[in-house]
């Protein structure tokens, strides 16, 4: 199955936070191989210069490395990893605050709305 | 990067109408390139000079450096518009067909392909639907070795589905030093794959861009830049 990209942005930025995500959340393990290029290219349904461009950008980032002649791992670092989750969620906390004070609603009451919540459940 | 195609004040004109008016374009290799426009804007015509079935009115037009010709041929793979298996062919006939034209062609990657469509060898053209047809031709054009990809209107006939496995045949069978030049106007379900965009229009070159700087500078898909850029 075809991944859902967005087309107005670009593909690669969207594929590096999915497999931000798929590492973050433990779908891949620390150490773990990463399938290749082309077979990354073909499950996501986008263009194998795409997909090398994303791990390029992967790799910058320090989650992925890889191995000249064996392929790319996932990092062992798991403070890394750690360090990646708390980036990933703490942008998600941004997007959402940015929605409620559009809604009218401030940090503070949003908060508080939170909590209530949280207690609810 | 080199390039696979370079076009000097390329034109082309049909008695009156001139369909390409002196263009300057660079393909390079390795890139997935989408070349839309409205109808009759000279999309065709490009490709059809890529592979001489037309000749310039003036300009130049080089393919890996060569005017088109038996060299260039050798090395650009072309999916036409319309169908030129003939209706009393059998799949094997169009396989051979391809293995004698062709010392690129790759007999068992087609093979593999049309197993994997339930394709047999025996199966007669003529009792083809025409998305089984259209999926034939891609899979002997794209079991070619070949340096640059011509792809003329490859989904405009076929169903969703069928696209999606046009597409992914497309990009199973990229190798990374080939170039592919998809002509359409379904940029909604080529975009995704695309390294670079040309817009043509009036057979001029509006725009070409790579994908992704279009996407980060303007915040918007290519579907809609069309629109944008060819609102009527």
């Amino acid at each position: 199955m075809a991944w859902e990209l967005n087309s107005g942005q670009p593909i690669y930025t969207q594929i590096i936070e999915r497999i931000m995500i798929e590492i973050v959340s433990g779908c891949y393990k620390p150490g773990e191989k990463l399938p290749s290029v082309r077979e990354l290219a073909s499950i996501a349904a986008v263009n194998p210069n795409t997909m090398q461009k994303a791990m390029a950008g992967l790799e910058q980032s320090g989650l992925v490395f890889s191995h000249r002649t064996s392929g790319r791992f996932i990092t062992e670092d798991s403070n890394m990893i750690k360090k990646a989750k708390e980036t990933l969620a703490s942008a998600q906390i941004e997007e959402f605050m940015k929605k409620m004070e559009q809604l009218g609603i401030t940090r503070e009451e949003t908060i508080e709305l939170i909590q209530k919540k949280g207690e609810e459940s | 990067m080199t390039a696979i195609v370079e076009c000097k004040h390329l034109t082309k004109r049909y008695k009156n109408k001139e369909a390409l008016s002196e263009i300057d374009l660079t393909l390079e290799s390795g890139r997935i390139i989408g070349l839309l426009g409205p109808n009759g804007s000279g999309k065709t015509t490009l490709i059809k000079l890529i592979n001489k079935l037309l000749v310039p009115t003036s300009g130049e037009l080089l393919v890996a450096g060569e005017k088109p010709g038996v060299e260039s041929k050798a090395m650009v793979s072309y999916l036409p518009e319309q169908s030129y298996l003939g209706d009393w062919m059998y799949v094997k006939d169009a396989l051979d067909f391809f293995k004698d034209f062709y010392e690129d062609f790759d007999n068992s990657r087609a093979l593999n392909m049309l197993e994997k469509l339930n394709i047999a060898p025996n199966d007669k053209i003529k009792s083809m639907s025409k998305g089984t047809k259209e999926k034939l031709q891609l899979i002997l054009v794209m079991s070619r070795r070949a340096k640059l990809y011509c792809l003329d209107e490859p989904i405009a006939g076929v169903d969703p589905a069928a696209r999606d496995y046009i597409l992914s045949t497309i990009i199973n069978n990229y190798d990374e030093n080939a170039t592919i030049l998809i002509s359409t106007h379904l940029i909604a379900d080529v975009e995704n794959i695309l390294d670079d965009v040309i817009f043509i229009q009036d057979g001029k070159i509006r725009l070409h861009q790579d994908v992704d700087d279009i996407r980060s500078k303007q915040g918007t898909s290519i579907d809609h830049l069309f629109r944008e850029v060819f609102k009527c």
